[in-house]
């Protein structure tokens, strides 16, 4: 298969077009400073939800603990970066933070994915709150609950952009890969799975060790964004607010993670004048989305150009038939 | 088919984002209206703070606009909602100092909000004034630098330990003393770091527990086996209206020190009124002031709200007049502007006491120890800074 095959190609257009597009707007005016403070924190979200996707989605196992990974890319970034505040820092504390990240998934993961059920759940619900309680009794290195301040404003939304790319694009090759398919082998039937000679925990493993890199990833783009980081931040409820993204936008579906974080992100600004009722009014929609469509915006489907071409494809060889005819 | 109402409802509320963005300009420096910028936690985990401190700026600029407002110009008030939450503050400081316009923001109402809305209006260049934020590292960088467009209303915590020491030495005469405070928590080892550095006495133990604790018993048998003249307590009026309680009820008579985290009625609802005798806390107000201006302040926020105010809103409502003062004193109300006359700002009279700014931003106020007997305020005492 070649890698400049249409499909992919499309997808180029359609990310240079989106980049282009926020960039025009930016220029205009249109996209003003609080804006692009919405944009960033949707492409953060993008990057979590696109993540916790590949572990719920894809290998059918829950991890409530999304917030734990990304507060270790985050103290690792801001802590780097206030030792070099340029993009070398920057770039050592994102691959600082998901090394660790990962370490810390593999650690928790091989134990628990050897079970079946749901026992990641609540081993990632422990393991959040050991990393935010580790954090908070690092002394001067994290500067317990005060949390670290002043951190270098690095972050663009640029950078968000390109590193929300880079994650999907990895996210769906592995989606579409070999070790994808085992993946979610995994999912569909785990005896079945083994049954065929599929490593189950294995698969579980990459997929939850993945899913830790980027959220990392997300929190180091957090870190040197908003410049002010604190334990708080990353607590049970930021975990909650990453699942019902991917819930909202369809268990599996990448792209449903996309438009979700976006539309969510969206949504929080159109509320934010109503004050205290806004939490209803996104209430309301939550329940009405699960109401009307209980697999999400997307369910287990994708955005598929291929499949749109070949339907195209289809029906124009059907025409040239009728012609010959 | 469904596929394409949630695309085409997303593109749609992505094109009304745009145009909203397009139709809002840059009214800074509008003649006719002053615009200021609230921000407060008004739903989440802290929200009872937010509520209280929003109440009293509302109030406060009802009452400008009432008398005329600033200079003749009326005040326009933008309010938003934190959720309690660092992100959404850096958020909505932003809205508010670029997309509104606003002169000068009021809020948030604790540390960890204003440390995160501080990038923010520096970047836009808008003062920001929080009522109540009293950590120490709040107005000042990772440098040491004064953060140029932040200012609190409130003394800082390493104020309130310095203090609670000297009052405990001159007032309680004091020898001794047991630290009891929450330890995973920045506000308590703040406070019982400069406690212990300002107190002449000896410091005879130093015990722990954790926020969502509720029976003390264990460490407080431990406390009364100790000698000592003096227990304080740096901790919120959750665990303290607790400690207070299982304490007395030991038999435990020593006097009960504690910060302005004890400022709430909780703390006696907790703690049993009869329990709560003998203890005395750092107040930013005191609610028995006889000056005319704090029980003006009372009498108008019962009428509006139906209950009575607390120092968080008396903080807030300071915090509003000192922006007035401010733009009276620049008479301009540019967002910059503004800035530099509420560094320059002295000799504010304020229902929290009379005070100037120090080159930190920070007040220069005395603090105010109220003691509590039988549940009851019974006294307050100044204890003004060095």
């Amino acid at each position: 298969m070649r890698i400049l095959n249409k499909t992919n190609g499309i997808w180029m257009i359609l990310i240079v077009l989106s980049f282009g597009l926020l960039q025009g707007a930016i220029l205009l005016g249109l996209i003003d400073a609080f804006y692009e403070i919405t944009l960033v924190t949707i492409l953060i979200n993008m990057i979590l939800a696109i993540g916790l996707n590949v572990i719920i989605g894809f290998s059918g196992q829950f991890s409530l603990g999304h917030a734990g990974f990304m507060a270790i890319g985050a103290y690792a970034t801001g802590i780097l970066t206030k030792q070099f505040p340029n993009y070398g820092g920057m770039a050592a504390g994102i691959v600082v933070g998901g090394i660790i990240a990962g370490i810390v998934a593999l650690i928790v993961g091989i134990p628990t994915l050897r079970l079946k059920g749901d026992y990641l759940a609540i081993a990632t619900l422990g393991v959040a709150e050991i990393i935010r309680i580790i954090i908070l009794n690092m002394g001067d290195l994290t500067n317990g609950a005060a949390g670290l301040s002043g951190i270098p404003y690095l972050s663009t939304w640029y950078i968000g952009f390109f590193l929300a790319v880079v994650v999907l694009i990895f996210a769906a090759n592995y989606k579409y890969s070999s070790v994808g398919r085992a993946t979610i082998s995994v999912r569909e039937d785990e005896i079945a799975a083994e049954s065929l000679g599929i490593h189950t925990t294995r698969y579980k493993t990459i997929a939850f060790v993945m899913g830790a890199v980027t959220a990392a990833i997300a929190g180091s783009i957090h870190a040197t964004y908003f410049s002010v980081i604190s334990p708080d931040q990353f607590n049970f409820m930021k975990s909650i607010d990453i699942l019902i993204i991917v819930v909202f936008g369809g268990i599996g579906s990448l792209t449903g993670s996309v438009i979700a974080a976006t539309v969510l992100g969206v949504l929080n600004v159109f509320l934010q004048p109503f004050g205290s009722f806004r939490m209803i009014l996104y209430a309301i929609a939550l329940i009405s989305i699960m109401i009307f469509k209980p697999s999400g915006l997307m369910g287990t489907k994708e955005l598929n150009i291929s499949s749109f071409i070949r339907k195209k494809d289809k029906s124009e060889n059907k025409k040239r038939e009728e012609k010959v005819r | 088919m469904k596929k394409w109402v949630a695309g085409v409802t997303a593109m749609t509320a992505l094109v009304l984002a745009g145009c909203e963005a397009g139709d809002v300009e840059n009214q800074t420096g509008d003649e006719g209206s002053v615009k200021l910028g609230s921000m407060f936690e008004l739903t989440g985990a802290v929200s009872a703070y937010g509520n209280a401190e929003a109440n009293a700026v509302s109030l406060a600029i009802d009452e400008i606009n009432e008398e005329g407002g600033i200079d003749g110009k009326t005040i326009e008030l933008f309010e938003y909602d934190t959720k309690s939450e660092d992100t959404e503050a850096a958020s909505v400081a932003t809205k508010l100092a670029t997309q509104d316009g606003v002169s000068a923001i009021i809020g948030p109402a604790t540390s960890g909000a204003t440390k995160s809305a501080i990038p923010s209006v520096n970047r836009a260049e808008v003062p920001l004034v929080s009522p109540s934020a009293t950590d120490d590292t709040v107005t000042i960088d990772g440098n040491g630098d004064v953060q140029p467009f932040a200012y609190r209303i409130g003394f800082q915590d390493s104020f309130q330990g310095v203090s609670l020491a000297k009052f405990a030495e001159t007032e309680l005469d004091a020898q001794t003393a047991i630290i009891l405070g929450d330890n995973s928590s920045d506000y308590a080892t703040g406070l019982s770091a400069t406690f212990k550095e300002n107190f002449s006495g000896e410091v005879v133990g130093e015990e722990n527990f954790t926020a969502d604790e509720s029976d003390f018993s264990a460490v407080l048998t431990r406390i009364k086996n100790e000698d000592f003249d003096v227990l304080f307590v740096p901790g919120y009026y959750e665990q303290a209206g607790l400690i207070i309680k299982q304490a007395r009820e030991m038999g435990i008579e020593q006097p009960i020190l504690g910060p302005d985290g004890f400022g709430n009625d909780t703390l006696i609802d907790l703690a049993g009124a009869g329990n709560v005798s003998d203890v005395y806390y750092t107040s930013h107000f005191s609610v028995n002031s006889e000056d005319p201006k704090v029980q003006g302040f009372i009498e108008s926020y019962e009428e509006t709200y139906g209950s009575e105010p607390d120092m968080f809103s008396a903080l807030a409502y300071d915090a509003v007049f000192v922006v007035k003062q401010a733009i009276e004193e620049a008479g301009d109300n540019a967002p910059t502007a503004v800035n530099d006359a509420l560094a320059e700002l002295s000799d504010f009279e304020g229902i929290t006491g009379a005070f100037s700014f120090d080159e930190n931003h920070n007040p220069i106020k005395s603090v105010t120890i109220v003691e509590l007997q039988d549940g009851e305020e019974v006294n307050t005492t100044e204890v003004s800074p060095k």
